[in-house]
């Protein structure tokens, strides 16, 4: 495909490599925050191909993941719902809740599709009178004005079924989190490019300058991924700490500005519990009040659920990266991507399911396949 | 068997357009049914069992059951889809056709019509193949209890003389060859499924691999070790397969394996994976690294072939294990598909 | 987070809110919503997340990328090979 396929070219790819290899004088530590980077990163073998010194952390970019196990299960409680169709991105149907995950409900009887786009949810609750159409609405900045978008038909179609389960979080907000922790290892960060084409990157200006950390936002392919790399990699080198853009035939400065005044026409800024990591002050987005009337917590009353995680899970850590995969017990024993404990195991884009994908049950096995 | 229905009802309406679960009940409706809508297509079955004509050699037997939604799709339909799909298995075992038996499983209220299309469709298939439908069954269940059409079909075969490819057969060393492009049939149903909206380039793969397996046979013999055609689970699953069963290590190349652009097209935009999409009209085989080039040569000889390449090889361990040189040329393990394929956004 | 996949807009119609068109993604056609990429028209390529256009691909960053990429030189290529 035009725009994909010359981003993977393996030619290039050494070439980026043997420049890395020169550039790289001393180790580093870089965190792609992105769940798609993540999952490129680990099914082209990328990291294997680093010199040996640059170490990449896998970050919370993932929505499926991040979202809450509290969310889960009102998203549980709705979807079994006699009179509900439960709208979702297929990502979100196998997200384990305290009691099983969507595609649970949808066994035992619950109208639970997936679908591509929240339009189609729309276009769902028209075609569905007699139906509650509720739209699991989650997802980073990338996804929120699509979501917005899905709302403010549904307001112009006057659609009295249609509402949205909101779980939308925040990417400089989580970095900023990720930069404040005491442990923290991260150096540089590879800024999720998609997030960018809708935001732009002079909210991350502040953070580079603040935390002195350099910030490439940067593409999804491993072309892309590798300059990005390369670029966090001569900043660190030299002792720059900007924000630059690896990914300039998609991302302005500024950022898609139809997307950001339809996200604030819909959406307000509010705080947010990430699943294993906790709350992050305005870290995520609400309904704003002139939509509160599409909210599903409020239409089927949920508000109140509370939950608990598995206490083997170690995905807090994880997805803030200061653990691995492999370093939790569970992982690829009780914890596989048929059976998920955790929210990272469940997301291709998971850190946990991306390791297990590419094999990586533990590290004798890894060794092994070098 | 006492239909409520028609016990109820001192003359039954024979409508031709719905099926009535009076049409499964073993009565005047089901006599009518198998004239009127099986027969003119295939033979009609008068006895329970067929005898067949059986010349020496081993038999082979293959079951398969195929419920797949929509049951037209771009490239095919479930009638042909049931008749090759039975073939492949038959043919992985390096066997020929010789007979199939036919099993419908029916929804009450079916159309009538398409219960033709699907038969006149097993019908063509077959003759394609070149195999006689034997004998069958038909059966009608409740509104709700089945959905439309369900079909079965039990293939007898003939192992082909020379042959002995079994999945244990692997051995390091062979060499893995691919007979075609990837993808075609799970990207087809995938994009013509409700609720994606997609619209798509794409034709399932689905036919008949028989005469390619009897052209490898010809050319390699007991050299062919192993064959699988990578339906549900796709040329992932396949390879994992193999390498269980025989024992050894698959490594493959990923730049090697050919994929059409709107399958790939469709694997990016539904985030799937296309070594996990199933295909029905391709098979992929472990041969013996002295015959491999003459069975190449053999299989791109045949129209199904014809874009067969080596796709990589077999290695002695870790047993089990496949994995792919990625194309940047690192290495990764290639896992089967974990439950239902679904799109994701992120 | 966030597949964003590049497509050719092959049609559009209507406006504001409502802005649409197909988008052709190697053979595989889909009706986006381009109201987040106003300027975009018959021809360019869009980045595609959920049926939304969120992005026009700019041709020139585009080639530059690669550009600067294939000006690298080549002299270390031999030693990496793939482990």
């Amino acid at each position: 495909m035009k725009y994909l396929d010359e981003y993977r070219d393996p030619v290039l790819a050494r070439r980026l490599l043997a420049d890395l290899a020169a550039a790289a004088g001393h180790p580093w530590t870089i965190m792609e925050v992105c769940g798609g980077q993540t999952h490129t990163i680990v099914r082209q073998g990328i990291d294997e191909l680093l010199p040996a010194g640059i170490h990449m952390i896998h970050g919370p970019g993932c929505p499926v993941c991040v979202t809450p196990l509290e969310t889960v299960d009102k998203a549980l409680a709705i979807a079994a719902r006699p009179g509900v169709v439960f709208a979702s991105y297929g990502d979100m149907l196998r997200v384990p809740g305290s009691q099983g995950d969507l595609l649970g409900v949808k066994a035992r009887g619950g109208d639970v599709r997936a679908v591509y786009s929240p339009l189609d949810a729309v276009r769902l609750a028209a075609a569905c009178p007699d139906r509650q159409v509720v739209f699991f609405a989650v997802g980073f900045e990338t996804t929120a004005p699509a979501n917005a978008m899905a709302v403010l038909h549904a307001a112009r179609a006057g659609l009295d079924n249609f509402s949205v389960l909101v779980s939308h979080v925040l990417v400089p907000p989580a970095i900023t989190a990720i930069l404040d922790a005491p442990d923290n290892e991260v150096q540089a960060f590879l800024a999720a490019g998609h997030v960018c084409a809708i935001m732009g990157w002079t909210e991350y200006e502040p953070i580079a300058a603040r935390y002195r950390v350099p910030i490439v936002v940067t593409g999804f392919e491993p072309l892309d991924l590798l300059e990005g790399i390369l670029m966090a990699v001569r900043q660190l080198e030299d002792g720059r700490a900007e924000v630059e853009n690896q990914y300039a035939r998609a991302v302005r400065r500024t950022g898609n500005t139809a997307a950001q005044a339809a996200m604030r026409e819909v959406f307000t800024v509010a705080s947010r519990t990430w699943r294993g990591i906790g709350p992050i002050p305005a870290s995520g987005l609400a309904l704003a009040a002139a939509y509160a009337r599409f909210d599903a917590e409020r239409r089927f009353g949920v508000g109140a659920v509370t939950t608990r995680e598995h206490p083997e899970c170690i995905a807090g850590e994880i997805l803030r990266g200061t653990r691995l995969p492999t370093d939790c017990l569970a992982y690829g024993v009780e914890c596989t991507p048929r059976h998920p404990l955790g929210a990272p195991m469940v997301s291709s884009e998971g850190t946990c399911a991306a390791f297990y994908a590419a094999g990586r049950r533990s590290p004798t096995v890894e060794e092994t396949a070098r | 068997m006492t239909n409520p229905l028609l016990a109820a009802c001192p003359a039954p309406a024979r409508s031709t357009d719905r099926l009535l679960l009076g049409h499964g009940s073993g009565g005047q409706l089901m006599a009518e049914l198998l004239r009127d809508v099986i027969a003119p297509h295939l033979a009609a079955p008068i006895e329970d069992a067929a005898v067949v004509p059986f010349a020496g050699g081993e038999a082979v037997l293959s079951t398969d059951g195929f419920v797949v939604t929509p049951r037209f799709f771009p490239g095919g339909d479930i009638g042909s889809l049931a008749v090759y799909g039975t073939v492949n298995d038959l043919a992985m075992r390096g066997a020929e056709p010789v007979a199939l038996c036919l099993a419908y499983l029916l929804e009450e209220g079916l159309d009538v019509a398409e219960l033709h299309a699907v038969t006149a469709s097993v019908a063509a298939a077959a003759r394609t193949v070149g195999v006689p439908v034997v004998t069958g069954d038909t059966k009608v269940v409740g509104r709700g209890a089945a959905d439309g059409i369900y079909l079965t079909t039990t293939g007898l075969g003939r192992r082909l003389p020379g042959a002995d490819v079994s999945a244990v057969r692997g051995a390091p060393g062979d060499v893995v060859l691919l007979s075609g492009p990837i993808g075609s049939h799970g990207s087809a149903i995938l994009s013509v499924r409700e609720g994606l909206g997609f619209e798509a380039d794409i034709t399932s793969d689905s036919q008949p691999l028989h005469g390619l397996v009897a052209a490898m046979i010809a050319a390699g013999g007991p050299d062919v070790h192993a064959l699988r055609d990578p339906t549900r689970g796709g040329l992932a699953s396949a390879l994992n397969e193999l390498a269980a069963a025989s024992g050894v290590g698959i490594d493959i190349e990923e730049a090697a394996v050919p994929v059409p652009p709107a399958v790939a097209a469709a694997c990016e935009l539904l985030g799937l994976d296309v070594l996990h999409v199933a295909n029905e009209g391709c098979l992929v085989a472990l041969v013996a690294a002295g015959a491999a080039d003459r069975v190449l040569a053999a299989m791109r000889s045949r129209p199904e072939g014809a874009r067969a390449r080596v796709i990589g090889d077999v290695v002695a361990g870790p047993v089990g294990r496949v994995t792919a040189r990625t194309l940047v040329g690192s290495r990764r393990i290639v896992d089967m598909l974990v439950g239902e394929q679904l799109p994701r956004i992120c | 987070m966030c597949l964003g996949i590049p497509g050719r807009i092959i049609d559009v119609c209507g406006g504001g809110d409502l802005r649409s068109g197909t988008v052709d993604f190697d053979g595989v056609r889909r009706q986006v919503c381009l109201a987040y990429a106003p300027e975009a028209d018959v021809g360019d390529y869009v980045i595609v997340h959920v049926g939304f256009a969120i992005s026009v691909v700019d041709p020139a960053e585009a080639e530059r990328t690669l550009a600067v990429i294939r000006a690298i030189p080549d002299a270390l290529t031999g030693e990496l090979g793939p482990k």
